[in-house]
């Protein structure tokens, strides 16, 4: 009786499914999003791999970028002053680096204002919060960058491919199934190639998710920041570095991480030799 | 099957004695891990266990430390997570043991489960046994869905709100039970204290299930590869120092491959979009949950058309709850004598199949909701239920096994290779 | 056969040298483990990080007083008037439990601040005294209100169960009426 029953509901799910397989409607033809997007593009860091780690003074190069163009609209919350001694900077420098940043503070008489900034305090973002972040960009909100490394697949691969990856709108064109029902009633369907347009106030970028994205091209010139260690801020170069940059702010445990990492590894490998002798050893007198 | 070769618990110092008779937990230990008589001739499948123990004990050991420096409120969850990244000592460690450390102890459990299903640990008289596992397993999902609530990123709070909202399919009361688990509209900070207070108390009660598992385990003893009961003295060894040091070299093989997860590439079984955090005015473009959840999402998503009277949103729950009850029910879905499927070769080829297709399900439930994926998974869905609930009782009807070995300790000449001769 | 039947009898010292190095190792590497499991309730890098806070003095009078935080701790700061300063140089010779002079718990160029940590030394209360109005105890400067200690205008022990003076801590003058604690 019981297995009469179990007969029957693995019948009933087996139905219910097959049913839809029996109405099937097949692959949709694929849209523009999907012809059109493209995969981050191959770029080689410092910190890849195993035993990859970072690159200091490309991370200073990348923080130049950050500061000089993205930290203008976009915030950095999570990371500390102090946390920059990581890339190399002294107590001193990274003390002078937070006094020419103000963060919010109350006055004794309870009203809003700023102070200069100390070493224990996180970067201030450019807007007071998210409302007045989007206003001052047309309703799109500029990310929080600590993170942005891990919060996308590829993260500074992507980073680099976006803003490297602006092309102008006329050249982008991608293919659409036109289904034609004439008097007879007999279907044709012909594909065609149909200009992509993108949306006024919006940037077209085959990296972008959607492919329109709100933030101008950042890097629009060579040499937009004065790199210090004589590196010619190209385009890429300036991509590159703040791409590794964003890393780090991601990952500041990367390297302490994988230099554990080796020396649990090596230790685990011995443990593993050890035990299977003292297993065989163990084992030897059972037939 | 009483072992009663087995030789007792001796006190042999005066204290020992003293302590036997007022707290025999020595006596407990030495009967549990020591002179247990264990089949002499279990394979490296039956390391699984012991593995799952110790990731039990590695989550609650990290767990409890990161509760000392997480904050469960949503407007500092996702902050304090990030400052045990950044501030607290070794506390990047320590998370990243915990995140991969739930992926592990699922891996860990699944492959023990899978075993258990190929010898057929789960018949007569092991019943009891495999209930209480399916019980810890449904704990365990239980736990883990609420600790990745915690984290509160984008990931966490639609995974939230989406695995809730499957109640509300339950008709005239799904929508009360979806309101009483949330505890409001929508995911909140209600439920983030909820959650983080049953995410602490879960794992103690699994620890609970695991020893009265442990307890169901020793009464009838362990199954072996042969599936035939032991005799007698000549089939088994004491577990200690047999199996001992066995678990303890696959506790050092398990930790090693764990450990280049952990510190090579901690964040390839997590979600990017858990990177971002909770705003609940935007849902991610591609919804899923962890890893270990995507054959029962396969299957909840196979679903999408009413059929039968019943809409497609009750038929995917459906579907999904039962496809992990009915695994209570299994040892009397199967009522042939034989344990092992190595005895049993049509059972085999359906286990290989089954197998490929839990792997399907589970790609399928990992990728978007989109077509091809979605007619896969409902040919995997149909074969799922299929299995389980048509072949699975036929065929131990219909089977006709391969004659067994009279017992562990006769096919001794070719034991190793675990092909008993035919 | 090249196995010997039975290598632990033919051989022992290899047989045990293995057990007790795989025993050794686990339980070196039971010890690494412990060791980030304990250090993790250290304090954290943020709560290292707050080691400073500068202070503007520039709104104190003389007679004045003010309480900061420090490391999570009150500091008290008083601008000390002149009759206040000479009590604490004229008590510098009397009888003291924790004996110091005025001039080593001051900036010589600077007598009229007195910077101290506001944690009682018997059990870590916070003395009264810094702000207006508070009672300061009989000898003008701190009382601590739960055992009853009495400190002076330097700081100083001088009655009830504390025994030690208010700690002094690191502190330098960026100019006249900024200092900077820590």
């Amino acid at each position: 009786m019981f297995k009469l029953g179990a007969f029957f509901a693995g019948l009933g799910f087996a139905a219910a499914v097959l049913w839809g397989i029996w109405n099937y409607e097949g692959l949709a033809y694929p849209d523009a999003v999907k012809q059109l997007h493209a995969k981050p593009k191959e770029v080689v860091f410092a910190n890849d791999g195993a035993f990859g780690s970072y690159d200091l003074a490309q991370l200073q190069r990348g923080f130049a970028v950050y500061k000089g163009v993205c930290s203008s609209c976009h915030s950095m919350k999570l990371v500390s002053f102090n946390a920059m001694r990581d890339l190399g900077y002294s107590e001193a420098q990274v003390k002078a680096l937070a006094k020419t940043y103000d963060v919010a503070s109350i006055d004794d008489k309870g009203e809003p204002t700023t102070r200069k900034g100390l070493p224990s305090d996180n970067f201030p973002g450019p807007y007071a919060n998210d409302e007045a972040a989007r206003a001052a960009n047309n309703g799109a909100l500029p990310p929080d960058m600590s993170l942005l490394a891990s919060a996308r697949e590829e993260g500074p691969r992507y980073i680099y491919s976006l803003i490297t990856g602006y092309a102008a709108n006329n050249t982008a064109h991608y293919k659409q199934l036109d289904e034609t029902t004439d008097s007879s009633g007999h279907k044709t369907k012909l594909e065609k190639l149909v200009k992509y347009e993108t949306p006024d106030g919006k940037y077209y970028n085959p990296y972008f998710s959607n492919l329109n994205i709100s933030m101008p091209p950042p890097l629009a010139a060579d040499g937009l920041v004065d790199y210090t260690d004589g590196t010619k801020a190209t385009r890429e170069q300036m991509a590159k570095d703040v791409s590794a940059f964003l890393t780090w702010t991601s990952e500041p445990k990367l390297e302490a991480r994988k230099r554990m990492g080796t020396n649990v590894l090596a230790f685990l490998a011995v443990l593993i030799v050890l035990t299977y002798l003292s297993k065989r050893k163990i084992w030897a007198n059972i037939k | 099957m009483a072992m009663d070769w087995m030789v007792d618990y001796q006190p042999k110092s005066g204290i020992s004695k003293w302590i036997d008779q007022r707290l025999p937990l020595p006596r407990l230990v030495y009967n549990t891990l020591g002179g247990y008589p264990t089949p002499k001739n279990l394979n490296y499948f039956w390391n699984f266990g012991s593995l799952a123990g110790m990731f039990l004990v590695i989550q609650i050991v990290t767990g409890i430390v990161l509760a000392m420096h997480y904050s469960a409120n949503t407007l500092v969850a996702f902050n304090s997570v990030e400052h045990i990244m950044r501030d607290v000592n070794y506390g990047w460690l320590i998370r990243y043991l915990h995140m991969n450390g739930a992926s592990f102890f699922f891996v860990v459990v699944y492959i023990h489960i899978f075993r258990g299903l190929y010898y057929g640990s789960y018949k007569e008289p092991r019943e009891m046994l495999w209930i209480l596992g399916v019980v810890i397993m449904l704990l365990m999902m239980a736990t883990a869905f609420m600790g990745y609530v915690l984290k509160w990123g984008q990931m966490s709070f639609w995974g939230a709100k989406v695995i809730t909202g499957l109640f509300s399919a339950i008709p005239l009361i799904g929508t009360s039970i979806q309101t009483l688990l949330v505890g409001g509209p929508v995911p909140d900070n209600y439920t983030l204290n909820r959650f983080f207070s049953l995410h602490y108390l879960l794992p103690f009660v699994i620890v609970g299930v695991v020893i009265l598992h442990i307890w169901a385990l020793h009464i009838p003893g362990s199954n072996n590869p042969l599936g035939i009961d032991v005799k007698g003295p000549q089939d088994t060894v004491s577990f200690h120092p047999y199996y001992t040091i066995k678990d303890l070299f696959g506790v050092c093989v398990a930790l090693f491959i764990f450990c280049i997860f952990v510190f090579f590439t901690p964040d390839l079984l997590g979600d990017p979009d858990n990177s971002i955090m909770a705003n609940p005015m935007a849902t991610p473009a591609h919804i899923k949950p962890e890893w270990y959840f995507w054959p029962f999402y396969g299957i909840l998503r196979a679903f999408t058309f009413d059929f039968f009277g019943i809409p497609a949103k009750l038929w995917g729950v459906l579907a999904m709850f039962s496809s992990i009850l009915l695994l209570f029910v299994l040892p009397w879905l199967d009522n042939s004598p034989v344990r092992s499927a190595n005895f049993r070769p049509i059972y085999r080829q359906m286990f290989i199949v089954f197998v490929i297709d839990i792997l399907v399900l589970g790609w399928c439930g990992g990728s978007p909701a989109a077509e091809p994926y979605v007619i896969i998974s409902r040919f995997a869905t149909a074969y799922y239920f299929i299995h389980f609930l048509v072949l699975v009782p036929i065929v131990a009807r219909l089977e006709t096994p391969v004659s067994l070995p009279k017992s562990i300790g006769t096919p001794v000449l070719n034991y190793g290779n675990l092909q008993p001769a035919e | 056969m090249a196995e010997p039947l039975h290598p632990e009898l033919e051989n022992p010292r290899r047989r045990d040298f293995i057990h007790v190095a795989t025993g050794a190792f686990v339980a070196t590497g039971a010890a690494m483990v412990v060791y980030p499991f304990i250090q993790q309730m250290n304090p954290s890098a943020d709560v290292l990080a707050m080691a400073t806070v500068e202070v503007d003095l520039s709104k104190l009078q003389p007679g004045q007083g003010m309480k900061v935080k420090w490391q999570g701790k009150p500091v008290l700061i008083r601008y000390r008037t002149p009759a206040e300063i000479s009590d604490a140089i004229k008590a510098d010779t009397a009888d003291l439990r924790d004996p110091e002079k005025d001039a080593a718990r001051v900036k010589a160029e600077h007598p009229n601040f007195l910077i101290a940590v506001g944690v009682c030394t018997h059990l870590g209360c916070v003395p009264l005294g810094a702000a207006s109005g508070e009672t300061r105890g009989e000898y003008g400067g701190f009382y601590c209100p739960c055992h009853g200690s009495v400190y002076d205008t330097s700081g100083r022990i001088r009655k009830g169960p504390a025994p030690k003076n208010l700690e002094v801590p690191k502190y330098a003058f960026k100019s006249p009426t900024v200092v900077e604690i820590g």
